[in-house]
């Protein structure tokens, strides 16, 4: 790895990036005698792009779901601002400002785009049921305060056309952006994006990089993304963990990790 | 043309988030609630508010309460009749524990004896989904029936092991029991159902309706985005019981007068089942819309005949009835799985739109 301090590292372009925000330390992760993650350590600095890369079955959305709180490893810890976490349930994950999107999308199909960019605020609010059904005070208030965050979001992702749109009714790659729209709207310090181009076309790849290049430009956001085209891995991203079988076979620079021997055998194939 | 929204904008997002964004949505309810409160109860007979007017409210105002559970928060159940019972007979004990108590706070306070039993069987719900869970809630409606019938207590030892509702006066004017006018106790209704149904739109539209719509939707996503699954499910179940519950009290004690346990049997959760389902699944003016089906259909197919001179007996109409009812739901199953509900809503899209077809 390059020139990297406890305190962060510049990237090519020029921007800043900070110190550890999350850190796996020693992860293993076993379904019954399927090892699905064996002995994995990384971090993911303040500010930056990261990349988890690997063929299928790698482990990379098993990962994710350690992260995002939604497995919980047998072995290793999982360090967060400079904390230990404990095990936790998925949404109190998510209340410490972790947001993700999934692989296969997972938006709310009975609600408008409004609704469903809305859910993403719900971390913030915290008004009582009763106030909610008197829809007066507190209640009122969020309501009002949220949907101006979130007509933000709407508009940094240019939707603003179908925001009164039931899901159901979107075309795929919209749908994608929804959904992206949905975990921006929790306003989150780490984003976590499950193959955010797959199965798009090259014009809204450019599009969704566009964006993802936009939200850790202007709200600082660290992202760690899992994503197969490889072109836009490398143009995108800071630093790059590479899996194979569970285990990590590279990690560094996208230049670092193209010229890795380990890399290239496991993408490519070796001769026996 | 009479539903263009032209020239209808909206500068703040208070008044975009308003009930009736489209004024004349906000005029047609005027006209509706202009016909409950005013026009219903002064032109309606004797006959007209025991048959349609109070049990079109009391069922809409249950299947107002399942649909919470089943059309807002995604959990299937089988147990609402039993969750009626439990709020009719615990208005009954505290009406005859307390003669003083104000019939109205027993009435809503009724309903929390069923929430805190709606929760205790909701339990099951974080580990089950769907048809599963609609067994579960199955057992709640053997169970408590059971108990409706075993546990002499609830009904006062009564001899006959019903229960009977006693004379209730409100403010000097009697509300329940055999002296109670019609039009009284259609009132004491429809005053607790408009306040419901408002409480209800509220929670629907807020962000408690879109925690129960994002569990219902997709549950993985909705807790990976910080709900509280558990707790999303224990909410839904507690405001469900607590109308269901309410709907039972009021269904006893201002329309049936009296009780066995039998009639909180499997019969009734499957027909508020049927209100909410031919109604519109996470629809609030559907309950009102498949009520008045439900409810109207018989009354119609009884009297329509008569007007025209047929002879059909009584018996006739019932089968009659049951046929229709089991052909509409196959239909709407088939047509419109959301129900009357949606149905209005095309219709409504459309008159927006017109005279044009798109």
């Amino acid at each position: 790895m390059n020139d990297m301090s406890q305190d962060g590292y510049v990237t090519e372009d020029g921007r800043q990036i900070g110190g550890v925000m999350m850190e796996m330390k020693n992860i293993t992760l076993k379904f019954g005698g399927v090892v699905a993650i064996e002995d994995i350590s990384f971090d993911i600095r303040e500010g930056e792009i990261r990349a988890i890369i690997g063929p299928n079955g790698a482990g990379k959305s098993s990962m994710l779901n350690v992260i995002s709180g939604f497995y919980h490893p047998q072995e290793g810890e999982v360090w967060f601002h400079g904390t230990e976490r404990p095990a936790m349930k998925p949404y109190e994950v998510a209340r410490q400002g972790v947001a993700r999107t999934f692989q296969n999308i997972a938006l709310f199909e009975g609600m408008t785009v409004l609704d469903n960019v809305m859910t993403g605020r719900l971390t913030h609010m915290k008004s009582g049921l009763l106030s909610q059904a008197i829809w007066w005070g507190k209640a009122l208030q969020e309501e009002v305060k949220n949907r101006e965050v979130v007509e933000k979001v709407i508009d940094f992702l240019e939707i603003q056309s179908i925001r009164k749109t039931p899901v159901g009714r979107l075309p795929y790659g919209l749908k994608k952006r929804v959904e992206l729209a949905r975990a921006l709207a929790a306003e989150p310090k780490l984003l976590l994006l499950d193959e955010p181009m797959a199965g798009m076309n090259v014009e809204e790849k450019e599009d969704m990089s566009r964006f993802i290049l936009d939200v850790n430009d202007e709200f600082g956001t660290t992202i760690a993304l899992i994503e197969h085209d490889m072109g836009v891995v490398m143009d995108l991203s800071d630093r790059v963990v590479v899996m194979d079988y569970g285990k990590k076979i590279g990690d560094g620079t996208p230049d670092e990790v193209r010229n890795n021997q380990d890399v290239i055998d496991a993408y490519l194939g070796v001769a026996h | 043309m009479l539903f263009r929204t032209a020239g209808q904008f909206k500068t703040s997002y208070l008044k975009d988030q308003t009930l009736f964004p489209v004024r004349q949505d906000a005029i047609l309810l005027g006209i509706i609630l202009a016909f409950a409160w005013v026009i219903f109860p002064l032109t309606a007979s004797e006959f007209t508010f025991q048959t349609l007017l109070i049990p079109v409210l009391v069922y809409s105002l249950a299947a107002l309460g399942l649909n919470i559970l089943t059309g807002y928060a995604g959990q299937l159940s089988l147990g609402t009749g039993a969750f009626m019972g439990v709020g009719a007979y615990a208005c009954y004990k505290m009406i005859t524990i307390f003669p003083e108590m104000n019939l109205l706070v027993a009435v809503l306070m009724s309903g929390l004896f069923s929430a805190f039993i709606g929760v205790l069987f909701g339990l099951p719900s974080l580990r089950i989904k769907g048809f599963y869970l609609a067994i579960a809630t199955l057992a709640a409606q053997f169970f408590l029936v059971w108990l409706f019938e075993k546990w002499a207590w609830l009904y006062n030892y009564n001899a006959s092991g019903a229960i009977q509702v006693p004379h209730v006066e409100m403010l000097g004017t009697p509300v329940a029991g055999p002296q109670a006018a019609s039009m009284t106790q259609y009132y004491f209704v429809l005053v607790v159902v408009t306040l419901m149904t408002i409480l209800a739109i509220n929670l629907t539209r807020g962000t408690q309706g879109r925690i129960w719509k994002a569990t219902r939707d997709m549950d993985i996503a909705a807790e990976l985005i910080g709900i509280n699954l558990l707790k999303s499910k224990l909410t839904a179940f507690a405001v469900s019981s607590y109308i269901v519950g309410v709907s039972g009290a009021l269904f006893v004690f201002l329309w049936r007068g009296a009780a066995e346990p039998n009639l909180f049997d499997i019969p009734i959760s499957f027909r508020i089942l049927f209100i909410a389902i031919i109604g519109g699944l996470g629809s609030i003016m559907g309950n009102y819309m498949g009520a008045i089906l439900i409810v109207a259909l018989p009354v119609v197919l009884k009297t329509l005949p008569e007007t025209f001179g047929i002879p059909i007996s009584s018996a006739t109409v019932e089968h009659l009835n049951v046929m229709v009812v089991g052909a509409l739901i196959v239909f709407f199953l088939i047509i419109e799985p959301h129900g009357l509900a949606r149905l209005w809503t095309l219709i409504r899209e459309k008159f927006i739109i017109w005279p044009f077809p798109h």
